[in-house]
C-alpha cells in the first residue's frame, strides 16, 4: 500500500501513462518443500504472460504465492498500488484482502452451490457482472444446475467466469484448455484475446499453440528460475 | 442368490455363522417380546420416566456434543496442533476405554473430592455425581469421540482446496466456514451426531458409576432394563425393543456413509 496520503500522489497524467504502471510487481524467494522460486516479474494491466516450463518448475508454485496462498521468505511483491507481501507477517496480506482471480488447474467449483451461485460467489461480484459473464461463456442455460451436472468444458467455463467476477486486479490460470473441447476452448480464448477487456493475466501451460495464440510473452520457468523468454 | 464360482464353501459356512451369531440375539428378543402386552408395559410409570430421563440426558449430550465437537474436529484437522497425534488419542480413548473406567475416570475429575469437582462445588455451588447432570456428563464423554471422528474424517477427505479458493475469491475466514466448510460439512455433521446420540442413548457403565441409578434422575433406559432383568424379565424385553428400535432408526438413514451400497 502507498505510504503517501491521497493528495500527495503524482498525478499520473502529469508524468506517466495510468495504465503502464505495472499492476504486478514481484521480486522475491518462496520456499514450498525442496523447491525455491526465485523470481522478479513484473506485468503491466491488460498484459497476458505465458509461463511455460516443464512439471515441478514451480509453475503453480508461482501462481499461488500471487495469491496468497504461500508467503515470501524474503522479497516483495506489489498487486496494484499496494505491497501484499514483503516477508514478515505484519507485511502479509491475506488471499480474501487481494484482488485476484484464481483458475486452479482442476477447478475446485462449489459442489453444494448452482453455476450461478459459483459464478456469483465473491462479494466483489454484481448481478450484471455474473449476467454478463454467463452470457459470455454461454453458460446462461445452465446457471440453476450444479458443477457435477456439467461437461468438463463447462466447468472450465464456470471456473473461469467465476475468477472473472471477482473483478481482479490479476487474473491467474492454471492450464485452463487441458483437456478441453473445442468450442470451450474457443469461447475462453475469445473472451482471453482482447486485451482492454481483460485484466493482467498470468498463463500456465503445456501449450505452445495457446501461449502463442493469447500471450504477450512468454516467460519460461526452471527448477524455480525464470531461465528465459522464449520467442512466441 | 447364487453361489460365486470363487467362493469355497468352507468360507460361505463360517461366514453364515458368523452372521447367525449376530442376528441371533435380535431374534431371541423378538421371540420372547409379549407383543400382545407390549402397549401396557409400555405405559407403565417406570418406562416412561426411564424413557424421559434417556431422551433427556441423551439429547443435552448430543446438543453439548455438537458445539464441543465440531471446533474440536476442526481444529484436529486443519491447525497444526502440537502433540497431534497424542492428542487425537486422547480424544479417542473414550470409545475404547470400559465405561466403567470412564465413569470412574470421571469421579475422580468431577465428584466432590475429585481434582476440579471440589472447586465446582466450592466456588458455584455445582455437584455432578448422582445428578441428572452427572448423566449428562457421562454420556457425553462417551458419545464425543464418535462425533469428533466422523466429523474430522470428513474434514480431511474434503481437503482445504475450495476453503482457498473461496479466500481468493474475497471470502475472509468466517464467511469460508459459513458458506463452504459447514453446508459441505452436514451430511457429516448429521451421521456424526446420530452416531453419537445413539451411544449416548445406550450409554450404561460411565452413567452407573459416575451418575448412580436413581430412578427419575439418573436411571435411563439401559438402566432400567438391568434393573428389569432381575424383576421383571417382560419388561426388560419390552425395554430392550425400544433401544433396538433407536438403534435401528438411526442405522438405517445413516447407512451409507460405513455400509457399502451393495
Amino acid at each position: 500500500m502507498s505510504t503517501m496520503p491521497p493528495s500527495l500522489e503524482p498525478d499520473p497524467g502529469l508524468d506517466r501513462e495510468p495504465s503502464r504502471e505495472p499492476v504486478l510487481k514481484l521480486d522475491g524467494t518462496a520456499t514450498v518443500g525442496d523447491l525455491v522460486l526465485r523470481v522478479a516479474l513484473e506485468v503491466l494491466p491488460g498484459e497476458l504472460v505465458a509461463v511455460v516450463g516443464p512439471n515441478g518448475a514451480g509453475k503453480t508454485t508461482l501462481l499461488r504465492l500471487l495469491a496468497g496462498l504461500v508467503r515470501l521468505n524474503d522479497g516483495r511483491l506489489d498487486l496494484g498500488r499496494r505491497t501484499v507481501d514483503d516477508g514478515s507477517d505484519r507485511g502479509f496480506v491475506p488471499a480474501h484482502s487481494r484482488r485476484i482471480g484464481w483458475v486452479p488447474q482442476d477447478r475446485l467449483l462449489f459442489d453444494h452451490l448452482t453455476v450461478a451461485a459459483n459464478v456469483g460467489f465473491s462479494p466483489h461480484s454484481t448481478p450484471d457482472r455474473v449476467d454478463s459473464l454467463l452470457t459470455g461463456l454461454h453458460l446462461q442455460d445452465l446457471a440453476d444446475r450444479r458443477p457435477n451436472e456439467c461437461s468438463g468444458g463447462q466447468a472450465q467455463r464456470v471456473a473461469v467466469a467465476r475468477a472473472l467476477a471477482t473483478d481482479p486486479d490479476l487474473l491467474l490460470l492454471d492450464e485452463p484448455s487441458t483437456a478441453l473441447d473445442a468450442g470451450s476452448r474457443r469461447r475462453i480464448h475469445a473472451l482471453l484475446g482482447n486485451r482492454d477487456q481483460r485484466p493482467a493475466t498470468l498463463l500456465v501451460t503445456h501449450d505452445p499453440a495457446e501461449a502463442a495464440d493469447l500471450a504477450d510473452r512468454v516467460l519460461e520457468l526452471t527448477a524455480g528460475q525464470i531461465a528465459g523468454t522464449p520467442p512466441l | 442368490m447364487t453361489r460365486p464360482p470363487n467362493a469355497p464353501r468352507s468360507v460361505l459356512v463360517v461366514a453364515a455363522l458368523a452372521m447367525a451369531f449376530l442376528a441371533l440375539p435380535v431374534l431371541a428378543l423378538l421371540q420372547r417380546a409379549p407383543w400382545s402386552g407390549l402397549v401396557d408395559l409400555l405405559r407403565r410409570r417406570e418406562v416412561v420416566q426411564a424413557l424421559g430421563v434417556s431422551l433427556l440426558v441423551s439429547l443435552t449430550a448430543a446438543g453439548i456434543v455438537l458445539v464441543l465437537g465440531t471446533p474440536m474436529a476442526w481444529v484436529l484437522a486443519r491447525v497444526a496442533v502440537p502433540f497431534r497425534r497424542l492428542v487425537r488419542t486422547l480424544v479417542v480413548l473414550p470409545m475404547v476405554l470400559p465405561p466403567v473406567v470412564g465413569g470412574t475416570a470421571l469421579l475422580f475429575a468431577l465428584g466432590r473430592r475429585g481434582l476440579v469437582g471440589q472447586w465446582l462445588e466450592r466456588w458455584f455451588d455445582v455437584t455432578l455425581p448422582f445428578t441428572t447432570a452427572g448423566a449428562v456428563v457421562a454420556a457425553t464423554f462417551v458419545a464425543l469421540p464418535f462425533y469428533v471422528i466422523t466429523v474430522e474424517g470428513a474434514l480431511r477427505t474434503s481437503g482445504e482446496d475450495l476453503e482457498q479458493v473461496a479466500a481468493t475469491l474475497g471470502a475472509d475466514p468466517l464467511t469460508v466456514l459459513r458458506r463452504i466448510t459447514v453446508p459441505r460439512l452436514i451430511p457429516a455433521m448429521g451421521a456424526g451426531l446420530a452416531l453419537a446420540w445413539a451411544r449416548a442413548l445406550g450409554e450404561f457403565g460411565a452413567t452407573i458409576t459416575f451418575a448412580g441409578n436413581l430412578p427419575g434422575r439418573t436411571r435411563t433406559l439401559p438402566l432400567a432394563t438391568f434393573q428389569a432383568l432381575e424383576s421383571d424379565p417382560e419388561a426388560a424385553v419390552a425395554l430392550s425393543l425400544v433401544l433396538l428400535a433407536v438403534s435401528l432408526a438411526v442405522l438405517l438413514p445413516t447407512r451409507h456413509r460405513w455400509l457399502p451400497t451393495r
